[in-house]
């Protein structure tokens, strides 16, 4: 019994710490998007600018559901442990070789090319890396503990997104802003490698799943596993349930806690990235523990509930908790300390400064970027109590998604028999997380822009939140009336 | 019960359909129009959301309509 469970131990940390560095790997060039903007996709160029924006917010996301089909069906194929080797290898070189890409001012028109292509190469991983690690673990586990192990591979995509932060604060603090924007930034992508590396080498010792390879001795796995995943309507209706009954909800969830969080306190909050960053790093720390304690609790009440209750609650709460947000910043209805307003010229650059009585400060740098056009980056930093608020804001959040997220591994797979299933459940969860939730970023920013520019709603900041709102309710109903509410599906 | 997921199958239905419209026409078309950087949301609301929503949607509706989620393992 030891025996197994220190082998469990070693299938679990080998799986995850590969697959928290493909997170991490994927994470980064988010984080960086400001920088690799500079570099590869200077604004003068209108093509450059759009392959910028297709890069940063769509691309890498749009992709998965395809790495889903091509490494799912290999991992059908040939076998679960070759395949997310495979995934790894190809996100740690795509990620490292992002780091090596001389800027478009050396190449010209190859360099956001060569960082698009490679964008696709890291979505195309993340693919078939996820699939892959969760139906090791699950296929290794015993069928009463499923939740619990693979929900330790759920903590991976949010700890993979702190360590990218801390790894980039780390380095911005370790060198000049200037040494940083000239080379900096390409550490954290170089770094990658190594990391690769050592998870390669702890996972070339581990063994094939045991489900997998029962099959394969008894001649049991597919030879098609797209059409036998797919084009046969008995698992397609499984396929259809598990994306619109709960991965598009649990994606949508999972994305709006984690990352439209960020995206909101720094572009429509405008406040301080460093103290965002912070924010969101605490916060998600405090949260990841409940991953393991939902996953866990899966097993003894069933994962549709709690899926459910996540989805539920993140519904009814979005709203007032992003309007909470949103006040604890804004600076229109506090009171600037006498004397604290100051106005700096220089050059083409005109810079605001104001202090307020409750501690917070406003920078506004107003930049000529023509003659009639100018481009303002407010900045706001606000006091310790109100930093503390959001964090609890950001935690409130990341439980949602822990309940939502924390045992959708389990749920998945059981839900497909062994010979699809990496195939079966990598698409569904890659729709629901790759499409609905990695663009619900860009697409609520874009609708916060339309609203506040028509300025025909009330409070236009919380707009974005509609898009969310709506698909998550929608799974929420098919969730509670299709899915059977058995303790384990299958 | 499953009078009720059968009946919600032609709301599935509805829903898909509907929405596929309402991104192409109405959030797509002004997008592609306007051109720029704004043809990144447009493509991402033709060419990914607006065929998964419907396609996938009415599907899903088709087979609960059929009675296909009745009995689920």
């Amino acid at each position: 019994m030891t025996t197994k469970k220190q082998s469990l131990a070693y299938i679990i940390s080998a799986s995850s710490v590969g697959t928290l560095i493909e997170w991490y790997d994927f994470y980064i060039f988010g984080s960086l998007a400001t920088v690799l903007s500079t570099k590869f996709f200077p604004t003068d160029n209108p093509t450059a600018a759009f392959l910028n924006t297709l890069a940063t917010f769509a691309a890498g996301f749009v992709v998965r559901p395809f790495g889903a089909l091509v490494f799912g069906r290999l991992g059908d194929l040939i076998g679960r442990k070759y395949t997310f080797m495979v995934t790894l290898m190809l996100m740690g070189g795509a990620t490292f070789a992002i780091g090596l890409i001389p800027s478009y001012a050396t190449i010209g028109a190859w360099a956001p090319i060569l960082v698009l292509t490679l964008r696709l190469l890291q979505g195309l991983a993340l693919g078939g890396e996820y699939g892959g690690a969760a139906t090791y673990v699950a296929e290794h586990a015993p069928a009463e503990r499923r939740g619990f192990f693979t929900s330790w591979i759920q903590t991976t995509a949010t700890l993979g997104l702190v360590i990218s932060l801390a790894v980039i604060m780390a380095t911005r603090s370790s060198m000049s802003k200037e040494a940083f924007d000239d080379f900096g930034w390409r550490i954290p992508f170089l770094v990658s490698i190594l990391m690769v590396l050592v998870s390669l080498l702890i996972r070339k010792n581990m063994e094939e799943s045991p489900m997998f390879a029962k099959a394969k001795a008894e001649g049991n796995i597919s030879k098609n596993p797209l059409k036998e995943s797919f084009g046969n309507k008995l698992n397609l209706k499984y396929v259809l349930l598990a994306l619109f009954g709960a991965t598009m909800g649990q994606g949508l969830v999972w994305y709006t806690g984690q990352f439209y969080a960020q995206t909101f306190l720094l572009k429509i909050c405008n406040l301080d990235d460093i103290q965002t960053n912070t924010i969101l790093v605490i916060g998600l720390l405090l949260g990841t523990p409940l991953f393991v304690i939902f996953g866990a609790l899966s097993d003894k009440i069933g994962r549709k509930g709690i899926m459910m209750a996540g989805m539920i609650i993140a519904v009814l709460s979005y709203r007032p908790i992003f309007d909470q947000m949103y006040k604890t910043v804004d600076v229109t209805n506090k009171t600037v300390v006498p004397g604290s307003e100051k106005m700096t010229l220089k050059g083409k650059t005109t810079t605001i400064t104001k202090e307020y009585t409750d501690g917070s400060s406003y920078k506004n740098v107003i930049t000529e970027v023509s003659p009639d056009k100018t481009e303002s980056k407010i900045s706001i930093k606000i006091n310790e109590k109100d930093q503390w608020t959001l964090v609890g804001y950001v935690f409130f959040l990341i439980s949602f998604v822990t309940m939502a997220y924390g045992p959708i591994a389990a749920f998945l797979v059981e839900m497909f028999p062994t010979k699809i299933r990496y195939t079966s459940m990598s698409l569904p969860y890659h729709i629901g997380n790759g499409v609905f939730g990695g663009l619900m970023p860009a697409i609520a920013t874009f609708l916060v822009s339309n609203a506040q520019t028509a300025g025909v709603v009330q409070k236009p900041y919380l707009e974005g939140l509609n898009y969310p709102i709506a698909l998550i309710s929608v799974c929420v109903v098919i969730g509670i009336i299709y899915i059977k509410s058995a303790k384990k599906a299958a | 019960m499953n009078l009720i997921k059968r009946i919600l199958g032609i709301v599935w239905i509805g829903l898909g359909i509907g929405a596929g419209i309402y991104l192409i026409y109405f959030q797509a078309v002004p997008l592609w129009a306007k051109g720029g950087n704004d043809l990144v949301p447009a493509i991402i609301y033709t060419f990914v959301l607006a065929p998964l929503i419907s396609i996938g949607m009415s599907l899903f509706g088709f087979y609960a309509l059929q009675g296909e989620f009745d009995t689920i393992l």
